[in-house]
C-alpha cells in the first residue's frame, strides 16, 4: 500500500477504536465485527441491556467514548458464552465485555452504583491481600455491601448454607483473623504492582 | 458399456451437471474424444432441480434441452451414467482411471413408456425432490432425464416388484441380472466437475431445521415452486399442507460463519431474491416475503435484479442475522428472534414458512477425493501445477452460480484440450 493510502486510512481510523484496540483486553477484535446481530439476539440478558454487544461495537467505531465507557451495559454480561459460540467471525465477545468494563473502571468512568462492579471490587481487594480468596470475609463483605439492615437479613437467610460449608470444611471461621496466604505474598504483590504500572502507562498514552 | 475404448488422447469429464456437460460438450465439439461419467441415472445435476434461473427467471429445462440436444448430436462424446471414479493413477497425458458402474437393471431397449412404474408398488423418498415427495421403485429421475431410460431401485431387486416390472415390460428392457461393473480407462486429461451439495441445515442448530417442520431450505423451496415438483407448484408448507403466504428467507444459513462454512456461497442472496419473486408471482398482494440478511451480495450485473425486488411492495428487507427460530406450537408457525442492525430493535416475528438460504459445499469431502489434487481451506479444488492434468470445473472449483460455473467449465475444457494437443503432438 502506498504511503498516501496509509495516511488516508490513519486519518479515518477513529481514535476511540484505537484506544480500545490498545488498552482493552481483546479490544483488537472490535474492528472485526460485521454487525450481523447474532450476539445480541442470542444474549439471554439481551432485553435488559441499554446497548447490546453489536451496538457497543458500532458505538466504539463511531467514537462515542463517553457513552460507551459510562454505560452499564457491559456490566450486565453473565459470561454464559452464548455469543462467543455463535459469532460467525469468532469474536471473543464475553471477554471484550469484561475488558470494556474493566477499562471503564480503571478510568473511573463506570457507573457508580453498579452491583456487579461493587462485587468485583470486593473480590479484587480480597484476593490481592493474601493471594488467596478469604471466603468468609468476602461473603460477609458482600452481604453488608448495601447497609447493615440488609446485611443481617441476608446473613440470616444464608445461615444454613454457611453451616453446610463449614461442615464440609469449605468455610473456616478462623479466616476472620487473617486467613491463609500464598507462599510469597510480597512477591505476588510486586507482580500486581508492576502490572498496574504497565496498564497505567498505556492509559496515559491516550490521555493527552 | 464395457466396450468403451479410450486412449491417452481422450478427456474424461467427471460429473454430468451443468459444468460437466458444458466442459464435455465444448471439448467434444472441438473434435476431442470425451467420456462423460455421471453418478446418478441422468444428466443435468442440481440445475435440473431448479424451478427458474436468476436473473432472467427462465426455466432451466430450456437450457438443458439445448445441452441434451448437443450431447445427442455429438459423436465424440460418450456418456456413462450411474458411474463413479474409484481410483486414478498416472500423470498428465496418461492417466489410468478405474470407473465403477452400478447396475441400472434397465438396458438400451427402454422406451421410457413407464409400464414398469405402473406395476411396481414400493415407494421411496424422492431424492430429486430432496425427499419432499415419493417415487416408485421403478422410475425416471425427472421428465427431462437424459438418457430417457428408467431405473430400478436396487432395494426392489429380489422382491415381487422386480418380477412384476420385468413382466410388464413389452420391450425386454429389464435385466434383473445386471451386476456392478468395473471399467479401466486410459485418458490424457481429467475434468473434475462433481459440483456442490447444500450444507447440512440441521447443523445450524438454532434454526431448528431438524425440529421445526416449516423450516425448509432454499433448494427444497425450488422444488415446491416447480409445477413438476411434489406439490404441483403450490407453496404448501410441510406441517399441514396449507398455503404459505408469509414467507421468511434467512440469508447466510451456513455461509460466512466460522462455525459452518467460512466462504460466501455467492448464490444464496440471489436465490432468496428470486424466491421473493416467486411468492409475489403466486400471491400478488396477498403474499409477503421478508428477507433477513447481513448484507445483500447481488454481485456485479445482477444488482438491477436486486433493485427490482426492492421495489416490490410486498417484500421487506430486515438487516439482521436471525439468532434463533422457535415454533409456535399452536399453529406450527416458526417465530424468528433477533436484533436488527438498523435501530437495534429486538423482534419476534411469526411467519408461515421459513426458507434457509442454504450454503454451498463441495459434494466430495476433502478427504474422499480418489485423485490427488490441491484442496483449499473451504474444500474446493485449487488450481495448482501439482494437480497435473486434473482440472476443476464449476462448483468443484469454487462457489459459483450457473453463469460463472459454465464460464469456468469452458475454461477447464480449454486447459484439457491443451494437454491432449501436446500428447498428440508428442506422438506425432
Amino acid at each position: 500500500m502506498s504511503n498516501l493510502n496509509t495516511e488516508m486510512i490513519e486519518k479515518y481510523r477513529n481514535n476511540f477504536l484505537k484506544e480500545v484496540t490498545a488498552n482493552v483486553e481483546e479490544g483488537e477484535w472490535v474492528k472485526m465485527c460485521m454487525q450481523c446481530g447474532v450476539c445480541s439476539g442470542s444474549c439471554p440478558f439481551g432485553p435488559h441491556w441499554d446497548h447490546p454487544p453489536q451496538e457497543l461495537f458500532m458505538m466504539i467505531r463511531a467514537g462515542k467514548r463517553e457513552e460507551v465507557l459510562t454505560s452499564s451495559s457491559m456490566w450486565m454480561c453473565t459470561s454464559c458464552y452464548n455469543c462467543i459460540v455463535r459469532c460467525p467471525r469468532g469474536l471473543p465477545i464475553t471477554h471484550i465485555m469484561h475488558g470494556l468494563a474493566h477499562y471503564a473502571d480503571r478510568l473511573g468512568m463506570a457507573p457508580k452504583e453498579q452491583p456487579t462492579m461493587k462485587f468485583a471490587h470486593k473480590f479484587w481487594d480480597n484476593i490481592v491481600k493474601n493471594g488467596r480468596v478469604n471466603e468468609l470475609k468476602l461473603s460477609l463483605g458482600v452481604y453488608f455491601m448495601n447497609g447493615i439492615a440488609e446485611g443481617i437479613k441476608t446473613s440470616l437467610k444464608m445461615q444454613a448454607v454457611g453451616l453446610g460449608m463449614y461442615k464440609a470444611k469449605r468455610l473456616n471461621p478462623m479466616e476472620f483473623f487473617g486467613g491463609h496466604t500464598v507462599k510469597d505474598k510480597s512477591g505476588m504483590q510486586a507482580i500486581i504492582e508492576k502490572a498496574k504500572e504497565i496498564e497505567e502507562a498505556k492509559i496515559k498514552k491516550f490521555e493527552g | 458399456m464395457s466396450d468403451v475404448i479410450a486412449t491417452n488422447q481422450t478427456i474424461l469429464v467427471v460429473g454430468g451437471g451443468i459444468s460437466g456437460m458444458t466442459a464435455a460438450l465444448e471439448a467434444a465439439e472441438c473434435g476431442k474424444q470425451v467420456i462423460l461419467i455421471e453418478k446418478s441415472p441422468s444428466l443435468g445435476g442440481r440445475v435440473s432441480q431448479l424451478y427458474r434461473y436468476f436473473p432472467k427467471l427462465c426455466h432451466p429445462t430450456c437450457g438443458l434441452e439445448i445441452n441434451n440436444r448437443r450431447t445427442k448430436m455429438n459423436k465424440n462424446l460418450r456418456i456413462m451414467t450411474m458411474a463413479e471414479v474409484a481410483a486414478v493413477s498416472g500423470e498428465a497425458g496418461n492417466y489410468s482411471v478405474k470407473v465403477k458402474v452400478s447396475p441400472r437393471y434397465v438396458n438400451e431397449n427402454c422406451t421410457a413408456c413407464g409400464d414398469c412404474a405402473k406395476v411396481v408398488e414400493t415407494e421411496f423418498d424422492d431424492e430429486f425432490n430432496y425427499g419432499l415427495g415419493k417415487r416408485k421403485g421403478a422410475y425416471l429421475q425427472h421428465k427431462m432425464a437424459h438418457p430417457q431410460r428408467y431405473v430400478l431401485d436396487p432395494r426392489v431387486i429380489g422382491t415381487d416388484d422386480a418380477t412384476k416390472a420385468k413382466e410388464a415390460c413389452k420391450y425386454d428392457a429389464i435385466d434383473l441380472d445386471m451386476q456392478e461393473e468395473e471399467i479401466d480407462l486410459t485418458v490424457g486429461a481429467i475434468i473434475w466437475a462433481t459440483g456442490w451439495q447444500p450444507y447440512d441445515a440441521a447443523k445450524i442448530q438454532p434454526y431448528g431445521y431438524d425440529r421445526i417442520a416449516n423450516v425448509i431450505t432454499s433448494v427444497e423451496f425450488e422444488r415446491l415452486c416447480d409445477p413438476h415438483g411434489p406439490t404441483g407448484g403450490k407453496i404448501l408448507r410441510p406441517s399441514d399442507g396449507q398455503e404459505a403466504k408469509n414467507v421468511a428467507m434467512i440469508q447466510c444459513a451456513g455461509s460466512r460463519d466460522q462455525n459452518h462454512l467460512k466462504h460466501c456461497s455467492r448464490i444464496c442472496c440471489m436465490a432468496s431474491l428470486k424466491h421473493a419473486n416467486y411468492v409475489n408471482e403466486k400471491y400478488g398482494e396477498e403474499g409477503q416475503s421478508t428477507i433477513y440478511y447481513i448484507d445483500i451480495r447481488a454481485i456485479d450485473r445482477i444488482d438491477d435484479f436486486y433493485r427490482r425486488v426492492q421495489e416490490l411492495p410486498n417484500v421487506t428487507f430486515t438487516k439482521s442475522k436471525v439468532a434463533s427460530v422457535v415454533e409456535n406450537k399452536e399453529n406450527g408457525n416458526p417465530v424468528l428472534h433477533g436484533v436488527d442492525t438498523e435501530g437495534y430493535n429486538r423482534y419476534a416475528n411469526e411467519h408461515d414458512l421459513v426458507v434457509l438460504a442454504i450454503g454451498m459445499e463441495p459434494s466430495v469431502p476433502a478427504d474422499a477425493f480418489p485423485v490427488e489434487v490441491k484442496i483449499n481451506e473451504e474444500g474446493f479444488i485449487e488450481a495448482d501445477e501439482s494437480n497435473g492434468a486434473v482440472f476443476a470445473a464449476g462448483c468443484s472449483a469454487d462457489a459459483l452460480d450457473v453463469n460463472r460455473a459454465v464460464q469456468n467449465a469452458t475454461a477447464s475444457a480449454l486447459r484439457a484440450i491443451q494437454v491432449i494437443n501436446s500428447v498428440a503432438g508428442a506422438e506425432g
